[in-house]
């Protein structure tokens, strides 16, 4: 297809599926800061730009929200990441009895989403089992939860078995012991996993829901995702402070996926073409 | 010198902390599950052993079977639907310009928003007036105004577009990612043969695509059996029940309504689906496999 109408018609099709799939988002982002928006309708042409909406989401505790989100996620994805490495030196750089069981109770756990088992995982939560601690009402039960997830872990020993096991030797023949080993040779040469793995880990978080919704037992537990519903449900809040929470929901998750993109799509096919 | 006990040791020790997490969060509380299932969970007064009636309820009960099939129409219709429309979107956005990867990027946005940031935005889009924004649009073409969430006959197919327009990005980024692995000199091969551009998607892109199809078919069946989110935060089951789902009549029951026994039971009936949709996928596979060879 060339010559210039199979042009224009290409690019009208770009426009429209841009409009439709970014539109709404793009929509949000204006109409946040829009004085006194319209509870009916977004706009994406104001006629005047304003803060209020922040500064009222603000007096609504939306920066407490925003600080519990980064603290999850910070706290959360940093474990998740060490976790994911351990596991992965192990499965990737070991032969041991056992290994196959280990890789099946991983895919196992990746059948088990904190929706299906959220009945029980309130109690478990509630009463941790052999140490008894009560995890509900604070934030180590949205954090400690996530902290080893099956995917990153699966992603980084794919990762770390393609590293060459003479490098491994040459370590251990200078005498390096397996913590050395993993800290100084393997580490190093994983780093772009890493970055896959990180922000897989961070979209994962961010979105999680149905945990924090078991674990939080008030407002000063919620993360912003959460709040949004209460906000909505408040009916001195007006539609404006829902509008500026919820940008500020939107956009750690998008900055962070549009600086990594090309990790994201290295992630999206390992992870999902090799199944 | 390191002993035998202690090299044995070694990947057991690197593996701890992610098998101690899951044991606690994701093994305990499966095994939890099952145990509650067969009983009538009494808190502080001990459970009391009730054999197979909870599943009976699960089963025959109208709210359950009712559940199970917006459940079902739901990951149904959000699958075909989010693989039809990545797959269109694919065909469309396909090739190296940066014009492309561009509209690729901007496309994509939906799936990386939070649920719960995506169903504050379309309640907005989808307010039940005249003068809400997708009423507009089906104004301009003559439809409407619809109801949306808010009218038992619609609710459940506004959720599904929801999910069908968060879904097909993904869906389209994984299909770029297969259609960039098929052959080109057999695509170029064909297209000497005379093979129009259909005729070279039906017989060469297709087949080439047919384990990413597995793939993205078990992915989206199992996301979509244990829908919460945004049910939750869109209708909550409403109006009438008509977009109630497993996991939502699930939570109802559990953790409003303290019926941990039937609770369980409907969440063991949704793991069982999810384990024989993903075996079945994958013996499906290895069969397509196997006959390939």
């Amino acid at each position: 297809m060339s010559g210039p109408v199979a042009r224009i018609v290409r690019f009208l099709l770009y426009a429209v599926l841009v409009a439709v799939f970014a539109g709404p988002l793009l929509a949000l982002l204006v109409s946040a800061f829009t004085p006194v928006p319209d509870p009916s309708r977004l706009t994406l042409l104001p006629t005047r730009l304003t803060l209020d909406n922040f500064t009222a989401a603000i007096e609504r505790d939306v920066l407490l929200y925003l600080l519990n989100s980064f603290i999850v996620v910070g706290v959360g994805l940093l474990l998740q990441i060490m976790v994911s490495i351990s596991a992965a030196y192990a499965l990737a750089r070991k032969r041991f009895p056992g290994m196959r069981l280990v890789f099946l109770l991983i895919l196992a756990t990746m059948m088990l989403p904190e929706e299906i088992l959220a009945i029980p995982l309130s109690l478990v939560l509630a009463d941790v089992p052999v140490i008894h601690v009560n995890l509900v009402g604070s934030l180590v039960g949205m954090i400690v939860p996530v902290a080893a997830w099956g995917f990153s872990i699966l992603v980084m020993t794919e990762f770390m078995r393609e590293i060459p096991v003479e490098l491994e030797e040459a370590a251990r023949i200078d005498g390096a012991g397996d913590l050395r080993i993993f800290w100084s040779v393997v580490l190093p040469l994983c780093r772009p996993a890493l970055g896959v793995i990180g922000i897989f880990g961070f979209t994962m978080i961010w979105d999680q829901y149905m945990l924090p919704l078991l674990v939080a037992q008030d407002a000063s537990q919620f993360t912003l995702p959460l709040a949004l519903r209460t906000l909505r449900n408040d009916e001195q809040v007006g539609v404006g402070v829902l509008l500026a929470a919820s940008l500020l929901a939107l956009l750690p998750s998008v900055l962070v996926f549009l600086a990594m993109q090309r990790q994201f799509m290295r992630g999206l096919t390992s992870g999902a073409i090799k199944g | 010198m390191v002993g035998p006990v202690k090299r044995h040791l070694v990947p057991w020790l690197f593996l701890a902390p992610a098998l101690l997490i899951f044991t606690a969060f994701k093994f305990v509380p499966m095994a939890r599950a099952v145990e509650m299932s067969f009983h009538d969970v009494r808190p502080y007064l001990g459970d009391q052993w009730v054999g197979l009636a909870n599943y009976r309820q699960v089963f025959t009960d109208d709210a359950f079977l009712a559940a199970i099939w917006h459940t079902v129409l739901l990951a149904v219709g959000q699958t075909g639907g989010s693989i039809l429309l990545g797959l269109g979107l694919a065909l469309v956005l396909e090739g190296a310009t940066r014009n492309l990867w561009l509209v690729r990027t901007a496309v994509f946005l939906p799936t990386i928003a939070a649920m719960a940031v995506v169903a504050e935005v379309w309640r907005i889009l989808y307010y039940p007036a005249p003068d809400g924004m997708v009423n507009g649009l089906l104004g301009w073409v003559g439809l409407g105004p619809s109801q949306f969430l808010n009218a038992e006959d619609t609710s459940l197919w506004s959720v599904m577009a929801v999910g069908i327009w968060r879904g097909a990005p993904y869906d389209m980024m994984i299909f770029l990612a297969g259609l960039a692995g098929v052959d080109r000199a057999l695509y170029e091969a064909a297209a000497a043969d005379g093979a129009g551009p259909w005729r070279r998607l039906w017989h060469v892109a297709f087949p080439a695509l047919r384990p990413v199809f597995a793939i993205l078919i078990t992915l989206a069946a199992i996301r979509g059996l244990r829908v919460f989110t945004e049910i939750f935060l869109l209708t909550n089951g409403g109006p009438n029940g008509s977009t109630e789902v497993l996991m939502t009549l699930i939570y109802k029951l559990g953790l409003e309504r303290n019926e941990l026994g039937v609770a369980a039971a409907g969440s063991m009936v949704l793991l069982a689906a999810t384990v024989v949709l993903t075996l079945a996928v994958q013996a499906a596979r290895r069969g397509d496999r196997g006959a390939a060879r």
